[in-house]
Order: C-alpha cells, then structure tokens, then sequence
C-alpha cells in the first residue's frame, strides 16, 4: 500500500465529508431511527408515544403472519438464488465454447440487467396476467389452470421467474469472467487424460470457479431478500393470502399502508441484523476460506 | 452562516409577500386521470370566485399513498390543511384528536354558512360522532350496484330489462347464461371486503361489529362472522367451484372489470362511480344497471347500502386563515351547483339533499345513474347499516381477502374464514387501541 501524507489536517477530513454526510444523512441516521422507532408503540400521528422496550418484537415471534413471512423469505430467496445462478452458469459455460460469437451473445444476455425491477415486475405480471396474459393461453392449451391471483403456488413461481430473470444476466457476467480466468490448459490436459466434457467440468471448471459461485451465492441472497421489492409490489402485492409477502415487503405494507410503525421497525432491524450476519459471513468467510 | 442568513431572508420575504397577495391552501387528494382534472377544474372555479384565498391542490398518488404522505408530513409538521382520506382510514383520523379539526367545528368557528340538515344523512352518517357531528366533509361517495350484460340475457332467453333481485335469481340466471352458452360465467364483483361482506352485511341489517359496528368507541371488537354471512360466503365458494362466480383478485378486484367487459360475465358487481368506465368499455353490449341482489329469507332485507370513497379531513397546525379559506371552499364545495356538477361527471354520490333535486334532469337523461342514490336511501339507516369505523381497517380489508381467498383454495369453510378475519381483525382493533390510549 502506497501512504499519502497530507500536511493538512483538515483536507483529508473535508475530502471524505460528502461521502462522511451522505452515510450518516441516508444510512446511519435512518438506521437509529428505525432502532428508537422499534422500542415505541405509537398512533399513526405520533401523538401518543410509548416506551415498550422489547414488546414489538415480543409481538414478532408471537405472530404467525411474520413467522410465515420468514418461511416464505426462505423459499423465495432459495429458489431465485438457485433458478438465477443454475441458468446462468449454463448460459455462461454455453457462450464459453463459442469462438467468434462470445461478445454478441453476451451484450444480449446482459440486456435484462438495465431493466428497472419495477418495469421487469409490470412486464412478467402482463405475461402471466390471469384474464389478458399469453403464458396462461398457452399453459390453458396444455390443460394448465393459471391463476397466480387465487393460487399460492403460482403466485411464488410467478415472483421467482420475474425476479430471477433479471439476476440471470448479472450472475452471467460473473460467471463468464470466471469461466475466461480458468486456464485452458488444465481443460486440455484433462481432456487428453481422456475426461469427457461432463467429467472436466465436474472436477476442473466448477471447482475452479468456486471463489466466483461464492460471491454469487451471498450477492444473489442478498439480491432475493431486499432488492426484489418493486417486482413484487408491481406484481402480487404480497398475496394471494400471505403467500409472496416477503419480509421486505411486509416491513413496508405494515408501515406504511398499516401506519404500525413501532412492529415495522422491529421487523427492519432483524432485516438489518440479517444484512450484517451476512456481510460477515462474505467477508470472513467466502473471502479467505475459499481457494484455489 | 451569511448564505443561510440571506436564504432565509429571501424565504421570509417571499411567504411574506404571498400572505399579503392571497392566503395558500394546500390540499393533497388522491385523484389521478380524469377525476384530477375534474378536480382541478372545481378548484379553479373556487379561486376564480374570490380574491382572499387559493387552494393548491397536489396528487399525492394512491388512497393510502396520499393519507401516509399527510401522516409524514404531520409529524414532520408540514401538513396540508386539507388532505383526502379514504374511507377505511376514518378509524384512523378520528382517532387522532389534536391532529385534526372536526369540519363542524371548523365551520362553527370560521362562521362559514353550513347545514348539517341539509346533508344526505347516508353519505355524511359513515363519518359523524355518536353525537351527530359532522367529523370530515364527504367529496367523492360511491356505493356498489350491479351492472349486467342486457345482450347476453337476450340471448339466454332471459328478459334483458329485468336484472336479478335476489340471490336466488342470480344463480338461477346465471345457469341459464351458462347453459344456453351465452357466457362462461354468471357474474363476478369487485372488492370482496367492501362490496360482500360490509355492503351485504349493512344491505342485509346485520351487524359489522359490536357497538354500531364500531362507531361507540375503541373497544368495538368484529362480529362479521354471522350466520348470513357465514352462509353468503359457503354460497359464494359454491358457486366459484361450479364456474358461475369467477373471484377478480384481492382488493378492488382488478380483474374483475375485464371479466365483464369481455363478456366472459355477465353481471358484475361494482361502484357506482365506476359508471363512466363501464359505460366506455361496453361497447359491444348493451349495459343495464341493477341494485345488490338480496337474500329474501333474511329478515329486514334489503334494507340499505353503505357508501365507500373519500372524504376531507382538516390537519391541525396551520396558520388561522389558511382555516378561514379552508371553510369557505367547504362552503363552496358543498353547494349544490358544484356538487350536481361533480357527481354527474364521475358517478359519485351528490352529498346533499338540495344537490340531488339538482341533479333530476341529469337522471331522467341518463337511466339508470341514479340506481346507487335509491340504493343508499332506499331505507332510514340502522346502527348496523350505517357504515363502520374501526382502526387499523386498512389491513383488515387486507385479511378480509386473505380469508376469502383461502376459504377459495379449499383451505377453510365458509365459518372458519370468517372466524378468521374476526380473531385477526380483532387483534388489529386490539392493537389499535393500545396504541392510542
């Protein structure tokens, strides 16, 4: 590491301050309150105001509604960590092979990433729209009854194909930059040992890509769990019955559409706790244990 | 230091020479499209009629949207002095003494010309205290109707200038529709929570819930779970399985509407400020209106429907004249001329008496627009059809079609459902009540 040394005192200081105010103003101010918020039971208007300490979160465990939105959590981040991950190493190891075409398959695949989640949302809710969708024409056609507005089932497969699809062409960037730091020279040498293409990528290419699919692992967790808000606000709002509503979302629609600010903000410091833990662990972890 | 000093000597300056010209005041609503520009419209006339004060109205997106951004910016003490609140979030508001002006109050103290007669006691009923006083002042009231597909009718043989009365009726016209191959399904209805259970209940003289369905107090607790109810609800599920209710989705029933305008349904169940919409999307039929269908074996049926929509509520903690010009444009919003004006372009309910009349000739031209107006007067309200305030009914609506919907999954029957909406909502109420005592 190369020191610089500033003779002034302040300049350092004055150099970090806007990014210094901009941490405390959106991140660390907005954190404390949502801590104080969470100690409190309170009228919408914040007339009466009462110091509960751990009663809100008491409440928490208590409630099936939250425990179900945690299950819930779990499933939904779990299935688009593995649809967008799986589909995307396909694609990469795919788009690996070619010789000419790499850049143009991978402009197209990364395309979906500048898709705003809110847009990709509305845009998955009018393919599978019940009464005007095409998908559920078609799926009618195959003897498929589709509708995600009464159906839990449905309802989650139609959130995790929405939010998967966009994480697909991020995770695909990853894996092909993984896929082009790997030697080709170990492929070869396997490959003149005599091991097949399913062998060689089995004991040479994914293990070797292991820092890279454990990066993603924590990223797309972390996508899954707070990042897919609009998609679900623009698609399911959370129902049919409890079944799409996410713990970010349920942070939200207790808050704001239920004005129960005190229960909102316990649920968005476990959410903090969450996020922590798991920046932990990639740091900790993922960043020195895996090697090659 | 010196910049902010000028800064603010600018500001002061500027809201000082605003005060001397005429006194703002901001009111934030929650119509968006074409009522918005209806809206803007009235306003215009309002300042145009007068020089002393100017009304600022801004979009503040959805119903919830615009009552949360009044909540943040009250606590943040930069509240509107009039904001647009739904229905359902009347709990709420009323509640919340010392943030609000009671709009009787507010008339009383500006000395502004107001008659609490001459309101439609069904409209300003939903949100008076036990005592009578009007707490908000209604703007946009609707209540459901029903809205049926006269072509199909024709073509199932069914007479397309008699709609269903009862239940009864509607399932058996429905069959016929379905048999005859006029249409896949009989009927569909918009906002399960609003239009079958709190209008069904009210329309049917049943109980909402305890104390005038909430109306005597905090301690109000649901009774929704009534055996006419109950079995309105195994009806419904009933008729969903053998395909002659289709469900349009959870709070207004978005998919509803298509439903009926593509002629899968035939009859549908819907505000009747959603008359304009209707009309413009029944372009291959012809559209007849109807009232609720009732159930002729409950006693006192039908009795009377309740309205949903918004009303005006006033924030506390604006300077006094901003509250002068806030009743004066109470006064001016409720005469009768602006009100016949309002109500016959967007199909929302006139709101007073002297209104109404007004509106006669917009009736005898427009069959049928007035079907939601006999509807709410077709009977002197009852404590049980009067309407409903409960806190934190915004999300009970939410539990509402969480239990219907699993009640439609198979999950639950009919009284499972609505003991699950009771427990759930009541500890809601619970909640709300701790929270402001």
């Amino acid at each position: 590491m190369k020191r610089t040394i500033f003779r002034n005192q302040l300049l350092p200081w004055l150099l970090l301050a806007p990014q210094l105010a901009i941490t405390f103003i959106f991140f660390l101010w907005p954190a404390a309150q949502a801590v104080w918020q969470s100690f409190l039971r309170e009228d919408a208007f914040g007339i009466n105001s009462t110091f509960v300490w751990f009663e809100n979160y008491r409440r928490l465990w208590g409630s099936a509604e939250y425990l179900n939105s945690m299950k819930v959590t779990l499933i939904f981040a779990v299935s688009v960590t593995v649809l967008s991950m799986g589909v995307a190493l396909l694609m990469a190891v795919a788009v690996d092979r070619m010789l000419r075409s790499t850049r143009i398959y991978t402009t197209l695949l990364v395309w979906p990433y500048a898709v705003a989640p809110a847009v990709a949302g509305i845009l998955w809710w009018f393919i599978f729209n019940p009464t005007v969708g095409i998908m559920p024409y078609v799926l009618g056609q195959m003897g498929i009854r589709w509708n995600h507005i009464s159906n839990p089932d449905q309802a989650m497969t139609l959130v995790v194909i929405a939010s998967a699809w966009k994480q697909i062409s991020y995770n695909f960037l990853f894996f092909v930059a993984g896929l082009q730091a790997i030697p080709a020279s170990l492929r070869e040498a396997a490959a003149i040992d005599g091991a097949g293409p399913i062998k060689r990528f089995f004991t040479i290419t994914f293990p070797l890509l292991s820092p890279t699919t454990f990066f993603l692992l924590v990223v797309n967790i972390v996508y899954s769990m707070f990042e897919t808000f609009a998609v679900i606000d623009s698609t399911t709002e959370g129902g049919p019955a409890q079944a799409t509503n996410i713990m970010v979302y349920k942070v939200y629609f207790d808050g704001f559409i239920g004005q129960n600010m005190g229960s909102s903000g316990a649920q968005s410091v476990i959410l903090m706790l969450i996020v922590i833990a798991l920046t932990v662990i990639q740091f900790r972890y993922v960043e020195k244990k895996v090697e090659y | 230091m010196k910049l902010m000093f000028t800064a603010s000597a600018v500001a002061f300056a500027v809201s000082a020479a605003t005060a001397q010209a005429q006194t703002e005041v901001q009111w934030w609503h929650a119509m968006g499209g074409e009522l918005g520009a209806k809206l803007e419209e009235i306003v215009k006339g309002f300042n145009d009629s007068q020089s002393d004060y100017k009304v600022v109205p801004s979009y503040k997106g959805t119903y919830p949207e615009t009552m949360t951004a009044a909540i943040a910016a009250f606590r943040a003490k930069q509240q509107p002095a009039i904001v647009q609140v739904f229905e359902v979030g009347t709990g709420t508001m009323m509640a919340a003494e010392g943030a609000i002006i009671p709009v009787h109050q507010l008339m009383a103290d500006q000395g502004a010309a107001f008659d609490p007669a001459g309101f439609l006691p069904q409209v300003v009923g939903y949100y008076t205290d036990t005592d009578g006083n009007m707490l908000s002042m209604p703007f946009n009231s609707s209540t459901p109707i029903l809205y049926y597909n006269k072509t199909v009718f024709e073509k199932a043989g069914l007479d397309p200038n008699t709609p269903p009365k009862t239940w009864g009726e509607m399932e058996e016209f429905s069959k016929k529709i379905i048999d005859s191959g006029a249409a896949t399904c009989g009927f569909t209805t918009g906002w399960i929570s609003w239009i079958q259970t709190e209008n069904f209940s009210a329309w049917h003289n049943q109980p909402i819930g305890t104390m005038e369905n909430g109306f005597g107090g905090l301690d109000a607790r649901l009774t929704v779970n009534g055996p006419v109810q109950v079995k309105h609800w195994g009806n419904l599920k009933k008729w969903a399985d053998e395909g002659i209710f289709k469900y349009g989705g959870p709070v207004g029933g978005d998919n509803a509407p298509p439903m009926f305008y593509s002629q899968e349904c035939a009859m549908i169940m819907n505000s009747s400020a959603s008359r304009a919409g209707v009309i413009a999307n029944a372009k291959d039929f012809e559209l007849g209106f109807g009232m609720l269908p009732y159930y002729d074996d409950v006693e006192g049926a039908p009795q009377n429907s309740i309205i949903g929509g918004a009303t005006l509520w006033v924030l506390s903690g604006r300077p006094d004249e901003e509250y002068a010009g806030a009743a004066k444009f109470f006064e001016y919003l409720s005469s009768p001329a602006v009100q016949a004006d309002w109500a016959s372009f967007s199909g929302y309910l006139p709101i007073t008496q002297a209104a109404a009349d007004e509106m006669a000739g917009f009736f005898a031209e427009n069959p049928g627009a007035d079907t939601g107006l006999n509807q709410i007067t077709l009977n002197a309200p009852t404590e049980n059809s009067k309407g409903l305030r409960f806190g934190n009914y915004v999300q009970i609506r939410g539990i509402i079609d969480e239990e219907f919907e699993q009640l439609l999954a198979g999950s639950k029957d009919a009284q499972g459902a609505l003991d699950g909406v009771v427990a759930r909502g009541n500890a809601l109420i619970e909640e709300f009540e701790t929270q402001n005592q």
